[in-house]
This record gives structure tokens, C-alpha cells and sequence, in this order.
């Protein structure tokens, strides 16, 4: 009798149950964070898990998605985009904008900072802090905030504030107290350090919106699953356009929370080929650059394991992008564990890149994307020349990039255009 | 060479409470770190904490965040500080406990890092971020390197989890004073109290205080709390980082020898 041995699973976490009940997603993901938050987590978790399925919290939670952030948000057939990408017979990448950029305070990231102010009210916590490098996370933070009367407290590195300062106008307007952080690289991986300290002072009042799908566990299966909206509607609206899924999806990394909201959908579709894209700054050949996925090594950084800027002595590097959204040294840890079990690809494009892909949007659809989104959008100039035949293709247009156009504008002068 | 648990065990067999100081080291530079471990262990600490200094570190305030900057500016390497420890440990008695974020000993290699260690004879680990959940891959290893891993227990601790930080806990339990970073406080809270109470009760591991205690009283409040011992950080960083590297050093050594007054029974 001839015995089959049992398959070893490589994976110890499968693909269709991620993360694993300590938060795991392969080896990446867990709780690296210091004793006096575990029972916060553990709380948050709970709290999570309850109101996730309680109808009273879905139901407000989808009456204010629908009327106050105005979704479901369009999937936008971009024409122009299409033809500037068409071969001479015709043929070519389908182009579609998922269209996040249209939701009230310009971005996806509204999606989890209102559903996260809805589980700090029911969890009692009534102080909110929140990290933002772009600005667009603390808007959307102090915008719930002002909308359930919730104290807020927004950390922002100082270099961020400059580039951002329109948005952070936007979050004292609408009563937040931003508070400038100047340790370190003064941007976000230090704003989010300092967000983490004042968490482990408060914790016991105050509840932490993280803004990416990084952090310790619960927040990168919470915030994936409180954006996984996005790719929900996508299925829906793909279905109502062509009648199946798409060929391709795709959005920049950062933290990787756009991303995450698009991806999770079509995650075990496995025809949907799945891409990130990272900031390369000035060059993932140079040490300018936010390229996690391409050129970090597997380290732990604000609480999770997973790819990470580190030099030969485990130090977090200065990561460099022209968004501030991506200048970030980590990634996800679900992002790590897609690419490392080979579910989806991570590229990465320029600042040059970028900016080139900002302005082309803008003039060939008429839609100013955030500098973010520009990266996703900038590596069709790559991906589409490589593609055969008509293949749908849905990016996420994660934000708008009006916050953006002060910035731009001092670049390309700078530049001599 | 002793080891953290030795060291508490010979200190409670003639009922004294443990000074524990801590240092960043390589601020102001290592030459000065060597030279504070010899003055400390020649004014009254029992263990001294070694902080490795970090680029982004989630439990500590101000002073030790600050003393961490200046220490990389500088261009302090672990393996620098690991050598210059290889010189200092067979000149003092007080044994070495190393305070180091996780990163940079994942990125050693956990077995390499503790072999290295173990080899320049230091005795315990505190990695703040590495909580009870994911400290099995440290604490195992660590065993068959004789390196003693501290865990800690926070204000906010629910009582089975206390229990079971004590359990896994070596060498002794790192009572974290106050909800919060590390850093000087006016006052140390009333819930440590409690919280010595509860170890005493659920263990008859060490139990040592940190995270805000910066003068003589609170030494000695904590001491007269039943503590094993008291642990003396960002006083210790911000005394040896005023004035040139002799005044930071000599400003030490009297403040050394002041909290171990503080905590000597008559």
C-alpha cells in the first residue's frame, strides 16, 4: 500500500482566511506594541468583531456612506485615457477610474475614518487622534469628528505641514488641533510614532484612527475591510457595464489602503490580476525613494511585521516621495503577504513618473488626481504597451489632487515648464 | 558572572532593593557610555539597563527619544556598542541587562544576536515592543543562551494577563509605572501599588519599577511598595547629557549614589 504523504502547506495562513486569529497574514501582521496597548487591541478587536455584525451599526454606517460621503462613487469609463493608450487597429486596455476622488473631502479615506468614528462612539471613547502625512487622512479624521462632536487631535510632521498646509487649514477649520511633529524625518512615520505615544499615555479615553492598513492588528484587516467597499461596488459596476470582472485592477501603495479596498474584492478571482504601485521617488537605484515592496527587507515597524526601509543595522530609513501619502518606510503587512505568495505584483514609478501622469489626467480626462493616485496612474505608461488585446482595466483613482496643485505648480517651475 | 536573577536572589537574602539605572548608550559617545557603566557600577547599581539606541522608538519620551537621535547622528552602530560592552562587562560586578526595540534583532538574526550577546556576557533583554503574544520565538532561544528576557506589565494589564507575564517572565517583572512612554514624572501612581500586590501574589519572580521614577523619593516609595527593585531612566540620560561628558558624568555618580541611599535601609 503505497502512502500519500499529506500536502505541506506552505502558507500557514490560507489566502481565503487572512489574517489568522493573531492577526497574521503568512509570517507578516501580529502586535508588536508596547504592553500598556495589548488590552486596547484586544478591546478594539472585540468591539470590531460585535458591531460588524450588528445591524443597528451597519445601518448607520451605510446611511451616512450614502448621504453624507455621497457613495456609491461612479466607475468611470476614462474614453480619452482608453484612446491615448489604443493601437492603430484599434484595440487596446479599456480603461476605467474607480472614483474615490469624488467623495466628500476628496479621497478614499473617509470610508474608515467614519467607520472607525462610529466604533469610538459606541465603544465610548470621545478623544480621537489620528497620523496624516497627505493631509487627506487627518481631513477626513477631523471631518467625522466635527460630525459627531468627537474631540480631535491630529499629528502631522512638520515638513508634511508645509507641503500640505491647505489641508492642514482644512482640519483646523473643521476644529481639530494639529499638532506638529518635528522628531525624526518630521513626516509620517514619525507623526504616526507620535500618534502611537499618545495612545499608550490615553488610551484608556481616547481611540486611535489608524489611517492605512498598517499598524498592529485589528487595524489591517478593520481598515482593509472598512474601505473593501470600493471593491465591492467595483464588482457590482463591472458586472453592470460589461457583465464580468475586470481583466486587471490596480492603485498605488503607500500604506496601502486604497489599495487594499480595490484588492480584497478579487483577491481569490484569481483571472483578476492584481498591481500595486509604489513610490520610487528619484529612483529605486538611489536612496530617494518609498519603494517598500521592491527594495525593503521583512523587519517591524509601528506595530506589524512586514517589508520595511531598513539599513544593515535594522534602523528605519528616510523614505523619499514628491506625495506625501507615500513617503512612508512601511507597507501593509497584507501587501507583503500578496506579493510574497505571488497574488499580486508591486512595481514602482518616479516622482518624474508622477508628476508626468498628473499632468497627462489632467489634461486628457480632465480630472487633477491626488499626487498618490498619479503614481498608480503613471505606470500605464508602462503596463499598457505590455497588454494584448482589449483588457478591462479599473484603477483606483484614491483622491484628488487639488491639495496637491500648490506643490506641483512650485516643481515645474522650479523645472522650467 | 552573575545573572539578573543571582543579583536580585543575593539582594533579597540581605532584604535590599535593587538600583537599576539606565543610559542611552553612545550619547554624548561610547567612550563616555564605558566610562558612566564603570562609575555607575562603583556608586551603587546592582544591574544596569543598556538602551541600543533606535530610530523610532514607540515607548519612550522625550529625553530617551532624544539621547536615541543624537546617538545615530553620531553614527553609533550596534556593533559598536556591542564592543565596547566586550571591554566593559569583565570590569564591573553589575550584570548587563540590554534594552533594545525588536527590529534591530530581527535584523541581526535572533539566534545571532543572542549568541553575540551572550558571548560579551550580558544577562537580559527588555524589548518594549515585543508584548507576551509574540515573545515565544525570543524567549525560547534566549533560554539556551542563558539570556534572562524581561517582560513587562502595564497599569492597563487585566489580571490574566498579569498572571501570565509573570509566569513567562525571566530574571524579574518590569512593572511599567504609569500609562505612558518613559520619562520624568512628579509622582508616581498609587496603582503601582496595586500592581506589586497582584505579582507578589500570582509569583515570587523579582519585581522591579519603571517608566517615570526620576528622584530619591520615588525610589524609595516604590521600595517601600515591596518592589525588588527600581529602575532610573530619562534622570539618569538627561543628567549625563548636561555639560561636557566629566560634569554629565560626575552629575551621575552623585545621583547614583543618592538613590541608593534612598533605598538602604538603615
Amino acid at each position: 500500500m503505497t502512502i500519500t504523504p499529506l500536502p505541506v502547506n506552505p502558507n500557514p495562513t490560507a489566502i481565503e482566511n487572512r489574517p489568522d486569529a493573531f492577526g497574521r497574514f503568512g509570517q507578516f501582521g501580529g502586535k508588536y506594541v508596547p504592553e500598556t496597548l495589548m488590552p486596547a487591541l484586544f478591546e478594539l478587536e472585540e468591539a470590531y468583531h460585535h458591531y460588524a455584525k450588528d445591524p443597528d451599526f451597519q445601518t448607520e454606517l451605510n446611511g451616512l456612506l450614502k448621504d453624507y460621503v455621497g457613495r456609491p462613487n461612479p466607475l468611470y469609463f476614462a474614453e480619452r485615457l482608453t484612446e491615448h493608450y489604443a493601437r492603430p487597429d484599434g484595440t487596446g486596455p479599456q480603461i476605467y477610474l474607480k472614483r474615490e476622488d469624488l467623495n466628500h473631502t476628496g479621497a478614499h479615506k473617509i470610508n474608515n475614518a467614519l467607520a472607525q468614528a462610529l466604533l469610538a462612539k459606541r465603544m465610548g471613547k470621545k478623544r480621537i487622534i489620528a497620523e496624516t502625512g497627505a493631509g487627506q487622512h487627518g481631513v477626513a479624521t477631523a471631518t467625522v469628528c466635527a460630525r459627531f462632536g468627537l474631540e480631535c487631535i491630529i499629528y502631522m510632521g512638520v515638513n508634511d505641514m508645509e507641503r500640505q498646509s491647505l489641508n492642514v487649514f482644512r482640519m483646523r477649520l473643521m476644529g481639530a488641533i494639529v499638532t506638529p511633529v518635528s522628531s525624526g524625518t518630521a513626516t509620517l512615520k514619525d507623526a504616526t510614532s507620535e500618534a502611537i505615544r499618545d495612545w499608550v499615555t490615553n488610551v484608556e479615553t481616547t481611540h486611535y484612527i489608524l489611517g492605512s492598513v498598517a499598524g498592529p492588528h485589528p487595524y489591517p484587516m478593520m481598515v482593509r475591510d472598512f474601505h473593501s467597499i470600493i471593491g465591492k461596488e467595483t464588482r457590482g459596476q463591472c458586472l453592470e457595464k460589461w457583465g464580468g470582472l475586470p481583466d486587471i485592477i490596480m492603485a498605488c501603495v503607500g500604506g496601502g489602503s486604497n489599495a487594499m479596498g480595490l484588492f480584497n474584492e478579487f483577491i481569490n478571482e484569481k483571472s483578476v490580476r492584481i498591481i500595486g504601485v509604489e513610490a520610487a521617488g528619484f529612483g529605486v537605484d538611489t536612496d530617494k525613494h518609498a519603494a517598500t515592496l521592491t527594495k525593503g527587507r521583512v523587519g517591524v515597524l509601528h506595530g506589524a511585521m512586514s517589508y520595511l526601509l531598513q539599513d544593515d543595522d535594522g534602523q528605519v530609513i528616510e523614505p523619499h516621495s514628491i506625495s506625501a501619502g507615500l513617503d512612508y518606510p512601511g507597507v501593509g503587512p497584507e501587501h507583503s503577504y500578496l506579493m510574497e505568495v505571488g497574488r499580486a505584483e508591486y512595481y514602482a514609478v518616479t516622482d518624474k513618473q508622477a508628476l508626468d501622469a498628473f499632468q497627462r489626467l489632467s489634461r486628457i480626462e480632465g480630472i487633477i488626481p491626488a499626487l498618490e493616485t498619479s503614481h498608480a496612474i503613471a505606470y500605464l505608461e508602462t503596463l499598457c504597451p505590455q497588454l494584448e488585446g482589449s483588457p478591462t482595466v479599473v484603477l483606483n483613482c484614491s483622491g484628488r489632487g487639488d491639495k496637491d496643485v500648490l506643490s506641483v505648480a512650485k516643481v515645474l517651475d522650479v523645472s522650467g515648464n | 558572572m552573575t545573572s539578573v536573577s543571582q543579583r536580585f536572589q543575593q539582594l533579597r537574602d540581605r532584604a535590599q532593593c535593587a538600583l537599576i539605572p539606565f543610559l542611552t548608550a553612545g550619547d554624548p559617545d561610547l567612550v563616555t557610555t564605558a566610562e558612566a557603566l564603570r562609575v555607575l557600577d562603583r556608586s551603587g547599581a546592582d544591574i544596569i539597563e543598556l538602551g541600543v539606541p533606535y530610530s523610532d522608538p514607540l515607548a519612550d519620551g522625550p529625553v530617551i527619544q532624544a539621547a536615541a537621535t543624537r546617538a545615530l547622528e553620531r553614527g553609533v552602530k550596534l556593533n559598536d556598542v556591542l564592543a565596547m560592552l566586550k571591554e566593559v562587562i569583565p570590569t564591573i560586578n553589575a550584570p548587563i541587562v540590554l534594552f533594545t526595540y525588536y527590529n534591530p534583532i530581527l535584523n541581526r538574526g535572533i539566534d545571532s544576536f543572542l549568541q553575540e550577546i551572550s558571548s560579551i556576557g550580558v544577562k537580559g533583554l527588555v524589548v518594549p515592543d515585543l508584548p507576551l503574544e509574540e515573545s515565544d520565538g525570543l524567549l525560547k532561544p534566549a533560554l539556551t543562551y542563558g539570556i534572562e528576557v524581561i517582560l513587562l506589565v502595564a497599569p492597563t494589564s487585566p489580571a490574566p494577563r498579569i498572571v501570565a507575564i509573570a509566569r513567562q517572565s525571566q530574571g524579574f517583572i518590569y512593572v511599567v509605572s504609569t500609562t505612558g512612554v518613559t520619562g520624568m514624572r512628579t509622582q508616581i501612581s498609587a496603582k503601582t501599588k496595586d500592581l506589586i500586590q497582584e505579582l507578589r501574589v500570582v509569583s515570587d519572580k523579582p519585581v522591579a519599577v519603571g517608566f517615570g521614577i526620576s528622584q530619591p523619593e520615588h525610589a524609595r516609595q516604590v521600595m517601600e511598595w515591596g518592589a525588588d527593585g527600581a529602575i532610573v531612566g530619562s534622570a539618569f540620560v538627561k543628567r549625563l547629557s548636561e555639560g561636557s561628558p566629566k560634569e554629565g558624568l560626575k552629575s551621575i555618580e552623585a545621583f547614583c549614589r543618592t538613590l541608593k541611599a534612598a533605598i538602604t535601609s538603615d
